[in-house]
């Protein structure tokens, strides 16, 4: 057994008046704090970007570290969508939906070259890009992006849900967002 | 009896005539005849019901694309098996694009509803009798058949899939 201790690094405590018994800070920055720690992935796997997201859950790379510790593979307390691989066009609407399922805040990654883009399939059947049905935060690229990747691309998330204002979801530009997708 | 090319083309050329069965050859082993739609029914009835052949299984069914080729622009490929006799046989039927009618063959295999709907979906075929001609493999919203190659290869819309990015 090594000493465990050494290994852990804590996080970063938010900016805020500390003395002597007490630390004041503003509510965003706990919460941001506490949502950038806790990401539970909703993995929508469909080909082998699926299966460099098993290894990137494997102990080796272990995205527990990260506070994803439990891949929900149910819309009900996820907050990242994670899609990996080619969507057709008839996939098209299952991934709206299980998107229109996730509860606010949620982000969405799309990773490898297909889920972003259509990749190489540049054809009849295949979606171009799940941007074209949901709103995407971050792209992972690669064919397929090796887990070191797809770590980096939940780590923006992280950054993303760190520094995100409680009332951004309320915005205008959101809605509006959402309404170009047709997502009450 | 043994079924060989000559007999079974004999068969068929005995029972529908020259005029109507043309272009037999055998490619890979397998008899390849070519006929019209009007005969291509009683034919793969004929072939089914016969007490000597017993061709009565169809392996599968399929459009092809020959585009610039005319009158013969289109084709319907038919395998059919002798399970009995092991024995394959294969049909064509040539058509041009501007008339893809066919007649259908699910009243002579139930399996023919789900193939005539495939190569209605990627080819246009219309086949006259089918109970249920609907797309199955693609989106219903699709506006065009695929495989006859009629529709833009790019996705106009983007421009991260430029011509530069893949060497063309």
């Amino acid at each position: 057994m090594s000493d465990t201790n050494k290994d852990i690094i804590m996080a970063e405590a938010p900016e805020g008046i500390s003395g002597a018994g007490f630390f004041a800070t503003s509510l965003e920055k706990v919460i941001g704090l506490a949502r950038k720690h806790s990401l539970w992935p909703l993995p929508f796997a469909t080909s082998c970007c699926g299966i460099e997201y098993m290894a990137t859950m494997g102990s080796h790379y272990d995205i527990s570290r990260f506070g994803s510790e439990r891949p929900s593979f149910s819309p009900r307390q996820a907050d990242i969508l994670m899609v990996m691989g080619t969507i057709a066009k008839k996939m098209g609407p299952v991934v709206k939906q299980v998107y229109e399922q996730m509860a606010e805040p949620r982000w969405v990654i799309a990773v490898g070259a297909c889920a972003s883009s259509g990749g190489i399939f540049d054809t009849y059947s295949v979606l171009q890009g799940i941007d074209r049905v949901v709103p995407v935060d971050v792209y992972v690229p690669g064919c397929p992006p090796r887990p070191e990747q797809i770590l980096d691309g939940l780590m923006r998330v992280q950054e993303l849900a760190e520094s995100e204002s409680l009332r951004r979801r309320d915005s205008p530009e959101y809605q509006a967002l959402l309404a170009s997708y047709n997502i009450k | 009896m043994e079924l060989t090319h000559e007999n079974v083309l004999g068969k068929i050329i005995s029972t529908f005539g020259e005029e109507n069965i043309w272009d037999a050859f055998n490619p890979d082993g397998i008899l390849t005849i070519t006929t019209n739609r009007e005969t291509i029914h009683d034919l793969i009835k004929y072939l089914r019901d016969d007490k000597e052949l017993q061709i009565s299984f169809l392996t599968t069914m399929c459009g092809i694309h020959f585009p610039g080729q005319g009158d013969k622009e289109l084709c319907l490929m038919y395998q059919l098996h002798s399970l009995r006799h092991n024995y394959r046989i294969r049909i064509k039927v040539f058509m041009p694009a501007s008339d893809p009618v066919m007649p259908t063959m699910t009243d002579l295999y139930a399996t023919a509803n789900w193939m005539e709907r495939e190569a209605f979906d990627f080819y246009g075929f219309k086949f006259t009798g089918h109970p249920n001609l609907t797309r199955i493999l693609n989106i219903e919203e699709m506006e065009y058949h695929p495989m006859l190659k009629q529709y833009p290869l790019e996705d106009q819309t983007r421009e991260d899939k430029i011509n530069t990015y893949f060497g063309r």
